[in-house]
């Protein structure tokens, strides 16, 4: 417990990166929401109580006069259904955690500081406190980013001019190659390449990013049993 | 000069909101319950990754060869310099270059 707050200093710290992509992608949201009529709390509430970047674009979207509070639940489900995943993959850092801990921790766990923590934990010095401090961080860049496109408006109109739209893209493709184990994972991520282009091409909204992760994960549990395999990939510090 | 949150943003946003949090902690929950070994913890551990591959890849593509071209150097930035800012913007940088350019 006395490490609680060294650790969130260093979540927070290693998430500088990825908020600078959010607090981008953030203020284009913002934009979007001022054109829409959405006040600067209408924002604030909903980047406090939501905090997932995808759906809060797509609930912006649908925004209108009298809301399609049924549609835009079903789209906010769908878009993050990879939580569900996101959440399960979290289990092994979790370990031994009370159920006041997990529901604490677990509101501002964004694809983000998520995303930062996996490829921390790869070498192993993960925390649920690195993970929730993380999640603090990227909550104030998130909030300032919309802020600033709501308040400031149109100053930048035409965002993929400066490549805005791909920071997200870039910052992931990062992430990703951090995530990368070795040849073990030629095969599953093959497959969930294969599967979210598939996908994404024929189904609209986020599905491909479920189905991805699914076919990934399931190839590599049809995979051949490698003894290999020994690894102690949850070997979460003890403290 | 204080807006006021209408009633019906209040309850839209507070649904997408419960749905948010039930997927984040219900996973969490669920996965507790789940084998610590074998082939099923062998296909968790290899989620994260395939999750996040799969998260990019059709935004790369969609970008064409440049796109291939910028993510392909994101990737040889950050594991030279282990700097994500650093890989983030170059990879920007390029797809900013192409656009300006095309």
């Amino acid at each position: 417990m006395k490490r609680r707050k060294p650790e969130m200093i260093r979540g927070a710290r290693a998430n500088v990166p990825v908020a600078a992509s959010a607090m981008a992608y953030g203020s284009v949201l913002g934009v979007l929401a001022a054109q829409k009529g959405l006040s600067w709390l209408d924002m604030m509430y909903m980047n406090t109580a939501v905090f997932a970047g995808a759906a809060q674009f797509v609930m912006v979207d649908m925004w209108s006069n009298h809301l399609p509070v049924f549609e835009m639940t079903l789209a906010v489900l769908v878009i993050n259904l990879r939580y569900l995943l996101i959440g399960a993959s979290l289990d092994p850092l979790f370990s031994g955690r009370g159920a006041l801990h997990k529901m604490g921790m677990m509101h501002l766990v964004a694809d983000e500081n998520w995303a930062v923590t996996m490829s921390e934990q790869r070498t192993g010095s993960a925390t649920t406190w690195f993970l929730f401090g993380g999640g603090v961080f990227l909550y104030l860049a998130w909030s300032s980013g919309t802020l600033i496109g709501l308040l400031g408006g149109g100053f930048i109109t035409r965002p993929e001019e400066y490549a805005l739209d791909f920071a997200f893209t870039a910052v992931f493709t990062a992430l990703a190659v951090g995530l990368w184990r070795g040849k073990g994972d030629v095969v599953p991520w093959i497959v969930a390449g294969a599967a979210a282009l598939l996908v994404h091409k024929f189904l609209p909204g986020k599905w491909y990013i479920v189905a991805g992760g699914l076919a990934g994960a399931v190839s590599a549990m049809l995979g051949t049993c490698e003894p290999v395999e020994v690894e102690e990939a949850e070997d979460v510090p003890s403290y | 000069m204080f807006p006021a949150i209408e009633p019906q943003v209040l309850i839209a946003v507070g649904l997408a909101a419960g749905v948010t949090y039930s997927l984040r902690l219900g996973g969490l929950l669920l996965a507790s319950r789940f084998p610590r070994s074998g082939r099923f913890r062998r296909g968790m551990d290899a989620l994260p990754g395939a999750l996040l591959f799969s998260l990019v890849l059709p935004s790369i593509v969609a970008e064409g060869v440049w796109g291939l071209m910028a993510a392909a150097l994101t990737a040889i930035v950050v594991l030279r310099t282990r700097n994500t800012l650093a890989a983030m913007l170059c990879g920007m940088l390029v797809i900013f270059a192409v656009r300006k350019m095309g």
